[in-house]
C-alpha cells in the first residue's frame, strides 16, 4: 500500500493564513507580535511539524470539500452590515454567558503592537450592541444547557438508514425518507453543505456520495461547525471501510444496507460525537500534547524512533487523547483528522486493554483507498502505543518494535519518569501567575498542537465545563466565520470575560474572571504569551522525530 | 528456549528447542460470530477472569505457555473480531493456524450456523490433518435460553471429526480444558509424526476425537 499521499515538506506548505476561501480577503497586518510569523510562535517545532498543515475546519469546508451554500437569514450574508452581525454576536453571547455586557475591541490597537488598525469592528458599534444585549438578556438556566441536543443521522443516497445517534435507525426509517426527499429537493450539486433553520433548530445536510449526513442541532454552533462534525462522522465511516470499498459497494447495489457492514461500530460513532462535544482538540483541529520535561520527551521519542521497522509509517504514543510522542516516516505527514480518528477508535473501546490488537484501519485524509494495519497495545494503564504499518503481514515485526521500545525505555531508565509524567497530565492555570485568568487554549499553527490548563473552578460541574467549551466554540466560530472572520474578539460578562485572538501563527482563547478590567486582560495576553514561550518545551513537542 | 520467528507461519510446522525437553509454538485462532464470547474465553484462559467486554477490533493477540509432562508449548492465540466488516481480513488471522476454535453461543442458533460456515471456509484452506478444530459451544450458564442442543452439536462435530466442547467463560466452565485439549492433540500429532519419521514408515494412528476430558490436565501442576 503506497502511502505517498501527502509528500509535503514542513515549510513548503503555504498555509496558516486565515484568509477564508469564500469570504472577503482580510488585510493581514504585519505579525502582531514582533517575530511571531508562523513557525516562530511559541510551540512551533524546530524541525517542522508532524502534521499536514490545516486551518482547522476551513480545510474541511473548503470548496474541495463542499461549501456552505445557504446561510441563516440572521447570520447575515457576507455583505451585510457589521452592525447586524455584531448584534447577533452579542445576542448569542448573552445567551451563552447568561447576562452579558459584550464588547468587541480591537486588541491590537489596545496593545499598541501594531500601528495599523485593520480592525473590522468599531468599538462604538460594539458598545451600543452590548447595551442592547443587556436588555435582551435572557436567563439561561443550567437546565437549558442540558437540553442541548444534536441528532445525527447518516443515510445512503437511496434513503436507507445507516446510523442514527438516538433511537434505532429502524424506527427512524420514515424520518429518513423525509430527509431524503429534502436532500433531493435541496440538491444542486454533489458534496454541498446545506442547512435549514427552523424553530430554534438548525438542520445541516452534508452530502458525500454515496452517503448523506444530517444533523438537527439546537446547539449554537454555526453550520460550518456542525458540517465539520458531520464530516468527521463521514471520515470515521471511511476509516472502517475505505472510500474505495464504500463506493464499490454502492456501485454494485444502490440500495445496499450499510448497517450490515458497520454493525457494532455505532459505539465508535457515538463516542466520536461525545468526544467532539467535550474535547477542544476537534474544535482546534489540533492535537493536545501531554506536558512533560523536554529531556524526557526527547529520550522517549528517540527510543520510539529507534524501534523502527521497514513497514512502519507512524509510531504514536498517547495517553488519554493526549500526545506523548509521534515519530513518522521522513516525508509522510499525518493529518490531524486522521489522528483524531485514531484517538477516537482507541478511546471508544476497552478491547485494546488486553493483548495486542492488530487491525486494519483506513486513514481517510492520508489515503482513503486502502487500509493500514495498526498495532495497538497498552504499555501501562494510561499509556497506549499505536504503530501504523503498511504491511498487514508484519504483525510479528511490529510486535517486536513494541518490545524493543519498552526495552529501550528500561535501558535508558526513563520508564519511571514517564509514568510520573502520566500521573500529572494537566497543569493548573495558577502556574501562569495571572490571578484573573481562569482558563485558556493556545494553539501553535505550525506544529498543529495546542495546550490548555486543567479546567478548574468555577467550571466544576459537567454543565459548567460544557458551557465553557461552548463559549470557546462560539468564539471560534466567530473568529473563523467564512464571511466575516474576526481576528480579535473581547467580551465582558458577569460570569466571565472572554478573549479570542487569531493570527497567522497562533490562536489564543482566554477566559478571565468577570471582575478583571479590560486593561488587565490586555496585559494578561502578553504575560500569558511570555509564559507559554518560557514553558514551550514542556507544553509542546519541539523536536519531533522521523525514522 | 523458543526459536522466535517473527514472520507469521504459513504452515503448521513447529520448531523444537535445543534442550532435551521439547518446546513447541502453536498458533490457535478463535473464530465465530460477534458476541459469542471469543474474547471472554481468551481472557478467561489467559487471565482467569471474566469481565464485560467490548467487541474486538480487528484481532487481539495473546500468548500462553502450557507446560506438559513431555514438552512445553507456547500457544499464540489470535482472537478475531466476529463483526461482519472484519470478515474479509480474517483469513489473514487464521492462515497458518495449527488449531481453530469455532465458537458459537448456545442461546443463539444463528451463531451455530455461522460456525458451520467458518468450518467450510477452513476446509477450503486446510487439509484435514493440517489443523485441529474444536467446536466450542459457549455460554452454558444460559441453559434456560438454550437454542442448540448438546446432541445436535455433538452429532455435527462427530460427523466432521471435530473436537466438541461446551464452555462458559462466565462461570469458568471447561475453558482451560479446551486449550489443554488442543495442546495435547497437537503434541500427540507431533510425537506421532516424529516417531513415524524415526522408527517406521508413516502409519496413521487412530485419534480419539470425542473424549477430550481424559486429556485435560492442568498446566504446570507438578
Ligand atoms: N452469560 C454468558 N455471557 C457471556 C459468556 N461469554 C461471554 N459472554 C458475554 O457475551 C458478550 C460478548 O462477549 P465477547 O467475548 O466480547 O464476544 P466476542 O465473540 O469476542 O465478540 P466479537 O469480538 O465482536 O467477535 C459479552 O457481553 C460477554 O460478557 C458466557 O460464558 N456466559
Ligand atoms: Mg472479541
Amino acid at each position: 500500500m503506497a502511502a505517498d499521499v501527502h509528500k509535503k515538506k514542513g515549510w513548503e506548505v503555504p498555509n496558516g493564513s486565515l484568509v477564508p476561501t469564500d469570504g472577503q480577503p482580510m488585510e493581514r497586518s504585519e505579525s502582531p507580535t514582533p517575530g511571531l510569523v508562523q513557525g516562530t510562535e511559541p510551540g512551533a517545532g524546530q524541525e517542522g511539524g508532524m502534521f499536514v498543515h490545516t486551518r482547522s475546519y476551513e480545510d474541511l469546508t473548503s470548496p474541495e470539500d463542499g461549501d456552505v451554500a445557504s446561510r441563516s437569514p440572521e447570520e447575515g450574508r457576507g455583505d451585510q452590515a457589521d452592525q447586524t452581525s455584531m448584534a447577533h454576536i452579542s445576542k448569542d453571547f448573552s445567551e451563552l454567558s447568561t447576562q452579558l455586557t459584550g464588547m468587541a475591541l480591537d486588541l491590537e490597537e489596545e496593545m499598541r503592537l501594531s500601528q495599523e488598525n485593520e480592525m473590522d469592528l468599531s468599538p462604538q458599534t460594539a458598545r451600543r450592541d452590548s447595551a442592547r444585549s443587556e436588555k435582551e438578556d435572557e436567563d439561561v438556566t443550567m437546565e437549558a444547557w442540558r437540553m442541548h441536543q444534536k441528532h445525527v443521522f447518516v443515510l445512503s443516497e437511496a434513503g436507507k438508514p445507516v446510523y442514527s445517534r438516538y433511537g434505532s435507525e429502524e424506527a427512524l426509517s420514515s424520518t429518513m425518507g423525509v430527509m431524503m426527499a429534502l436532500v433531493s429537493f435541496l440538491e444542486a450539486e454533489k458534496n454541498a453543505i446545506r442547512s435549514i433553520h427552523a424553530d430554534g433548530y438548525k438542520v445541516v445536510f452534508v452530502r458525500r456520495s454515496p452517503l448523506v449526513l444530517v444533523a438537527m442541532a439546537r446547539t449554537r454552533q454555526s453550520e460550518q461547525e456542525i458540517a465539520h462534525e458531520l464530516l468527521y462522522i463521514y471520515y470515521q465511516i471511511l476509516s472502517l471501510v475505505t472510500w474505495t470499498q464504500l463506493n464499490h459497494i454502492f456501485q454494485q447495489k444502490q440500495n445496499y444496507d450499510l448497517r450490515r457492514l458497520l454493525a457494532g461500530s455505532e459505539r465508535i460513532t457515538d463516542n466520536l460525537l461525545d468526544l467532539m462535544a467535550r474535547d477542544p482538540s476537534f474544535l482546534m483541529g489540533a492535537a493536545r500534547s501531554l506536558p512533560m520535561a523536554a529531556g524526557l520527551r526527547d529520550t522517549v521519542s528517540t527510543c520510539l524512533q529507534q524501534a523502527k521497522a521497514k513497514s512502519l509509517v507512524f509510531s504514536i504514543l498517547l495517553s488519554r487523547n493526549q500526545l506523548v510522542s509521534l515519530v513518522r516516516r521522513k516525508d509522510q505527514f499525518l493529518h490531524p483528522i486522521d489522528l483524531h480518528l485514531l484517538f477516537n477508535l482507541i478511546s471508544s473501546s476497552s478491547s485494546f486493554r488486553e493483548g495486542e490488537a492488530w487491525t486494519p484501519i483506513c486513514l481517510p485524509k492520508f489515503n482513503s483507498s486502502g487500509f493500514f494495519h495498526a498495532h495497538i497495545s497498552y504499555l501501562e494503564q494510561d499509556l497506549c502505543l499505536l504503530l501504523v504499518s503498511t504491511d498487514r503481514e508484519d504483525f510479528f515485526t511490529i510486535s517486536d518494535c513494541k518490545h524493543r521500545f519498552q526495552e529501550r525505555l528500561r535501558k535508558r531508565g526513563v520508564s519511571h519518569a514517564l509514568l510520573e509524567a502520566l500521573r500529572t497530565p494537566f497543569y493548573s492555570v495558577s502556574q501562569v501567575g495571572i490571578p484573573d485568568l481562569r482558563h485558556f487554549i493556545y494553539k501553535s499553527k505550525s506544529s498543529g498542537l495546542f495546550t490548555s490548563p486543567e479546567i478548574e473552578a468555577p467550571y466544576v460541574s459537567e454543565e459548567e465545563k460544557q458551557r465553557l467549551l461552548e463559549l470557546y466554540q462560539y468564539l471560534h466560530s466567530r473568529a473563523h466565520n467564512s464571511s466575516r472572520p474576526l481576528k480579535n474578539i473581547y467580551f465582558t460578562g458577569p460570569s466571565e470575560n472572554l478573549l479570542a485572538w487569531v493570527t497567522s501563527a497562533f490562536e489564543l482563547y482566554m477566559c478571565y474572571s468577570p471582575l478583571g478590567t479590560k486593561a488587565a486582560a490586555v496585559s494578561a495576553v502578553n504575560k500569558l504569551m511570555k509564559w507559554i514561550r518560557r514553558e514551550e518545551d514542556r507544553l509542546f513537542i519541539l523536536t519531533p522525530q522521523t525514522y | 528456549m523458543f526459536k522466535k520467528n517473527m514472520a507469521p507461519r504459513r504452515t503448521q510446522q513447529v520448531r523444537a528447542g535445543p534442550s532435551t525437553e521439547q518446546s513447541y509454538v502453536y498458533k490457535v485462532v478463535l473464530l465465530g460470530s460477534t458476541a459469542v464470547g471469543k474474547s471472554s474465553i481468551a481472557f478467561r484462559y489467559v487471565k482467569n477472569d471474566f469481565r464485560e467486554s467490548m467487541p474486538t477490533v480487528g484481532c487481539s493477540f495473546f500468548t500462553q505457555l502450557v507446560c506438559l509432562e513431555t514438552a512445553t508449548i507456547k500457544l499464540e492465540i489470535w482472537d478475531t473480531a466476529g463483526q461482519e466488516k472484519y470478515h474479509s481480513v480474517c483469513r489473514l488471522y487464521y492462515r497458518g493456524a495449527n488449531a481453530a476454535l469455532l465458537v458459537y453461543d448456545i442461546a443463539r442458533k444463528a451463531t451455530f450456523a455461522r460456525a458451520k460456515l467458518w468450518l467450510r471456509e477452513l476446509e477450503k484452506e486446510f487439509l484435514h490433518d493440517e489443523i485441529v478444530i474444536v467446536l466450542v459451544s459457549n455460554k452454558t450458564d444460559l441453559a434456560a435460553q438454550r437454542e442448540v442442543t448438546f446432541e445436535e452439536a455433538e452429532e455435527f462435530a462427530k460427523s466432521r471429526s471435530l473436537i466438541y466442547m461446551e464452555t462458559s467463560a462466565k462461570s469458568n466452565h471447561h475453558v482451560t480444558e479446551v486449550f489443554m485439549a488442543v495442546a495435547h492433540k497437537l503434541l500427540k500429532q507431533e510425537q506421532q509424526k516424529e516417531s513415524a519419521l524415526q522408527h517406521q514408515p508413516w502409519k496413521k494412528s487412530r485419534v480419539d476425537l470425542r473424549e477430550p476430558s481424559n486429556q485435560t490436565k492442568k498446566c504446570c501442576m507438578n
